[in-house]
């Protein structure tokens, strides 16, 4: 009787197994994640560094130059991958649709945190899911049969370009940015709203003065998120924005992505050649900015649970 | 034993089953029964429809078609991930290629027009103009004979067989300008039919109503100025394999190289049948006529 009792108290018990198998498979999931990302960025990056090592670009060349035709070589000799078009068209792009996007998707969260949380929900909300569902495809397609002829026929040119591009990310990422801003602004504590009322304050006075600006790193992190989902775009901005490795001269000249480029040129090259380590090099500079965008919201982040 | 390690145990071993019948079923599906034939979408309906009829009369092969590219099939092949590589170049034009390491086998011609929108007003072109107008020396339509209306010139991606072959033997080597890219020719003749002032160029089997074929130096797009060399911008459709091929693969292509496939599927696709070309020409864009000369 003793000694069974003794082993039944020093057996693990049938929590303290589960606990252990519970563990080990959430340990097992996060390690799988972590080995698959670092994965990824050891392969981005040997791929991508291969064209300043292997093929001995200069990297200020690669970052600087202006013109990409990575099967020529140029008078010095040197193959001609400069991604700066490129670069420069993610980054306009990028910047222009965050800048339209913002002040309707943080009108549309105050309406619907602050203004008509009823109507908002009910109306607004799943209007927004609806938004983030469509595919990407269905908006470059859109945009190509809709907003292209709009803007050839408002501005000239051949309506492939920027503007279009920025118009059908402004859809894509209004929804991003309105579900955040709507976290943010609810974030923001019920009693800085009541103060601000009871000190006689406007509705509108307590929007504009207190809530919006308690909200504001919150914000600010929708708006970045928003312009990393902007930034790493391929097929939709690809179809609207025309592919043409220039620098862009106006809104409705044809520019082209990081991600166009990689999209249109990556089943035209063979592994291991410059031509491909070269796109590879326009995939590592495309990571590096995720990373930087990242960064970006963490550092928000942090310095607004500070100021609180 | 615990009940967590009779689970870990058993999750191990499912998992090496798993892994070993998927590696068994690899192993015999790979060297049996199924061909994979990877790379130009410019030739992909072809073998697909061939793939299809061959699959259907040997019964328990199966053809697995894919596009990627011409980049794709080619350095696929070379690395023997897969036994056929479609390309629309040949191998000698794709940097990155030892073509020496895989054997040519031609299934079909593809000749490639310029494009207009058809409210330019141009018909007909010389070389001459058409390099001026590629090479952004000539920017309005109005300067080759058309409409006052801004030149909008189209590219294929760089690198894409159709561009290579344009610019080899439309624009006799020299460069387009950058401009617009598209990776398509569906999407090309679409942008053309809607831009206006649009140029660009395609496949024979992608010209329809809404654009215009031009007709270079007096010269018609037509298949049977092809087969004789007077219409110069074609190329051939290559299916590549490694050195040794599977004979399955080899015993493929030759059925799409067969009079049945080449008078029927082939012409119904929009290509040109490889017998009926009056010459040939290689890698290097030398020409031989057909008989003088065998490859």
């Amino acid at each position: 009787m003793n000694n069974q009792l003794k082993k039944q108290l020093l057996k693990r018990s049938k929590a303290a197994k589960l606990e252990r198998l519970g563990k080990s498979v959430s340990f097992l999931a996060l390690m799988l994640i972590t080995v698959t990302v670092f994965a990824i960025i050891i392969f981005v990056a040997s791929k991508g560094f291969s064209t300043f090592f292997s093929n001995h670009v200069s990297f200020v060349d690669f970052i600087t130059g202006k013109n990409w035709n990575p099967s020529v070589t140029n008078a010095k000799g040197q193959p001609e991958v400069g991604a700066l078009p490129m670069i420069a068209g993610s980054f306009i792009v990028t910047i222009l649709s965050a800048l339209v996007a913002t002040p309707f998707a943080i009108g549309a969260a105050i309406f619907m945190t602050e203004i008509s949380p009823q109507r908002g929900a009910k109306i607004l909300q799943p209007v927004i899911e609806l938004l983030v569902g469509i595919p990407s495809v269905v908006y470059g397609f859109i945009g190509l049969t809709v907003i292209v002829p709009l803007t050839r026929s408002l501005f000239g040119g051949s309506g492939f370009g920027i503007l279009s591009g920025t118009c059908v990310l402004f859809v894509m990422i209004l929804p991003t940015v309105t579900s955040m801003s709507v976290d943010a602004l609810r974030a923001v504590p019920r009693y800085y709203r009541e103060a601000a009322l009871a000190l006689g304050a406007t509705q509108w006075q307590t929007i504009y003065k207190v809530i919006l600006r308690a909200a504001t790193p919150g914000m600010l992190t929708a708006i970045v998120f928003g312009m990393a989902r902007a930034f790493g775009e391929a097929l939709a901005v690809q179809m609207v924005i025309g592919n043409a490795a220039l620098l862009p001269t106006s809104l409705v000249s044809p520019a082209s992505t990081l991600t166009s480029v990689l999209t249109t040129g990556i089943g035209n090259t063979v592994m291991g050649s410059l031509q491909n380590n070269a796109l590879w090099s326009l995939a590592l500079v495309l990571l590096v900015m995720s990373l930087i965008f990242n960064l970006v919201i963490r550092l928000i982040g942090r310095k607004g649970a500070m100021s609180k | 034993m615990s009940k967590a390690r009779w689970i870990e145990i058993l999750l191990v071993i499912s998992i090496v089953i798993l892994g070993g019948w998927a590696y068994q079923t690899r192993q015999v599906s790979h060297t049996n029964q199924t061909i994979t034939a990877v790379g130009s979408t410019a030739l992909q309906p072809l073998v697909e429809a061939a793939g299809e009829d061959y699959a259907g009369q040997h019964l328990g092969t199966f053809v697995n078609v894919q596009g990627g590219g011409t980049g794709t099939g080619l350095s696929q092949v070379q690395e023997g991930a897969v036994d056929i590589g479609n390309a629309d170049v040949f191998a000698e034009q794709q940097k990155g290629i030892v073509p020496s390491r895989l054997r040519d086998h031609r299934v079909a011609v593809v000749g490639i027009t310029p494009i207009v929108n058809p409210k330019v007003g141009v018909s007909h072109l010389t070389t001459k103009q058409l390099i001026a107008i590629f090479t952004g020396r000539v920017t309005n339509w109005s300067q080759v004979g058309g409409h006052h209306q801004k030149i909008v010139i189209l590219n294929r991606a760089q690198g894409s067989g159709t561009r290579t072959t344009f610019e080899q033997y439309g624009l006799n080597g020299h460069r387009s300008i950058a401009a617009q890219e598209q990776d398509s020719s569906g999407m090309v003749r679409q942008i053309v039919a809607t831009t206006p002032g649009a140029i660009s160029y395609v496949g024979f089997s992608y010209v329809d109503k809404t654009v215009r074929a031009v007709s270079l130096n007096s010269v018609a797009p037509t298949n049977q100025n092809v087969t004789t060399n007077h219409w110069k911008i074609w190329s051939y459709e290559h299916m590549y394999t490694g050195r040794q091929p599977q004979p399955l693969a080899t015993a493929f292509i030759h059925y799409i190289q067969s009079a049945k496939i080449q008078k029927t599927l082939v012409k119904q696709l929009g290509y040109i049948s490889i017998s009926e070309m009056k010459i040939s020409r290689d890698g290097h864009g030398t020409i031989s006529q057909v008989g003088s000369s065998h490859e």
